[in-house]
């Protein structure tokens, strides 16, 4: 292993830094792109169950198929890095619009009708009261998210971009164990850290909820 | 979009082995190996952490843990210790599927109304007829539904069969990106993603008539 990481340390190190950005520049996107959809679900009822289906369908597509079907779509070409972030957007999309609809909903009534009581405005609202009452629901859902992520970018070495994944290719065509375990190692390491750093940031953010 | 792939009758002939209905039949057949071996495995691991309460954090940690192992690297792990066959495969797809049903388990144990369990001892029911009869059926939902969960996981995953040269519904993704034939990876994705909802439709059925109609307005 160590003899490995010594005489490869290059490659393991190109192919971390192209992991990261493939997953997290996607749970970056699918965040920006979940807030205003799990809103719209909320705000107008009648959307919330066409849009939880249509993802959950999303969902359950696999990713090598979206990985390679997306030039198709795009009019990028297949080993264009684009593909697997696009994809992992959707399948980000997916988990959090739900999560950030169900958290929106979970906040108690009462308490949204004494900030309009107060003269808070809808958008004013929506930030300072409801949105912070749910974020303990919408950061769960982004672990969610962000752990399966990491683990799914890996996929995308069968097309020839995956970051750790192409370890695992490399030590599968060569028959050799040693790439396949560092790139299984280092990808858990990622997840872990990424998970630790939102439950962190959880804690700082929303003091009330350790009160319990 | 070019649908040529899926609608050409010729590629949906029984008595052609590569034919989509054989690829969907052996998907299914390692979608179904993997969650019998899951349930076999973790379910009595989540019920009996869930009812005892010993060990919870590795039950809430289990999911987490399984979400961050690449399946695709855990296969060619086996494969390369194991060599090529279906083992590898079922072993990959089996640790996927673990996680989301051990939890579902503790979870729907955990969560039981524990007035309606002890009524039951003071009914005068063994241990025994308090799991099979009251507990079981009451956590049933939250089982169930961690259960679609895996089993949508699965069919999904599944495809990287192909991948390591097995069968399966990732054959059309895996051998149309080799020739650069997208109407066959076309097909491959329109039928694992039509095969995930009637799974999960399937499911949905038997969970309506299984769980007892005294909790329909519980869950």
């Amino acid at each position: 292993m160590i003899q490995y990481l010594t005489n490869n340390y290059e490659i393991v190190w190109q192919a971390l830094q192209e992991h990261l950005y493939l997953a997290l520049l996607p749970i970056l996107f699918g965040f920006v792109i979940s807030l205003p959809l799990g809103y719209l679900a909320v705000r107008f009822t009648w959307l919330y169950h066409p849009l939880i289906n249509t993802f959950g369908v999303l969902y359950s597509v696999p990713s090598l198929a979206l990985f390679v079907f997306l030039p198709v779509i795009l009019g990028t070409k297949v080993l264009d890095p684009v593909n697997v972030v696009v994809a992992l957007t959707v399948y980000t999309v997916a988990l959090l619009a739900r999560t950030v609809a169900d958290g929106l909903r979970s906040v108690d009534p009462v308490v949204v009708q004494a900030a309009t009581a107060m003269g808070y405005r809808r958008t004013r609202r929506l930030i300072d009261v409801e949105l912070p009452i749910a974020l303990p629901v919408i950061l769960a859902g982004l672990r969610v998210a962000t752990v399966s992520n990491i683990s799914l970018v890996s996929v995308g070495s069968l097309i020839g971009i995956g970051g750790l994944g192409q370890l695992f290719t490399r030590g599968f065509q060569l028959f050799y164990l040693e790439p396949i375990l560092i790139g299984i190692i280092l990808s858990v390491l990622l997840a872990g850290i990424a998970d630790l750093i939102i439950v962190l940031v959880q804690r700082a953010v929303t003091p009330w909820t350790r009160a319990a | 979009m070019n649908f040529s792939y899926l609608t050409d009758p010729a590629h949906w002939d029984l008595g052609n082995p590569g034919s989509i209905p054989h690829l969907i039949v052996s998907h299914l057949g390692y979608t179904a190996l993997a969650l019998l071996f899951g349930v076999i495995i973790a379910l009595p691991v989540g019920l009996y952490i869930g009812h005892t309460g010993k060990g919870s954090f590795l039950a809430i940690n289990a999911g987490n843990a399984g979400r961050s192992l690449p399946t695709l690297g855990l296969l060619m792990l086996m494969v390369t210790l194991l060599g090529l066959g279906l083992l590898p495969v079922l072993i990959a797809l089996t640790v996927l599927v673990i996680p989301p049903i051990l939890t579902s388990a503790y979870a729907g144990m955990r969560n039981l109304d524990h007035r309606v369990v002890d009524a039951a001892r003071g009914m005068g029911m063994r241990p025994w007829q308090v799991l099979t009869r009251v507990e079981l059926p009451m956590a049933l939902p939250v089982l169930l539904s961690g259960f679609r969960n895996a089993a949508l996981q699965v069919v999904a995953t599944a495809t990287v069969a192909a991948a390591v040269g097995l069968g399966g519904l990732g054959r059309l993704l895996i051998d149309g990106l080799a020739v650069n034939d997208y109407s066959r990876v076309l097909a491959g994705a329109i039928v694992v993603a039509a095969l995930a909802v009637l799974v999960d439709l399937f499911l949905a059925l038997i969970q309506r008539l299984i769980v007892s109609p005294g909790l329909k307005g519980l869950s």
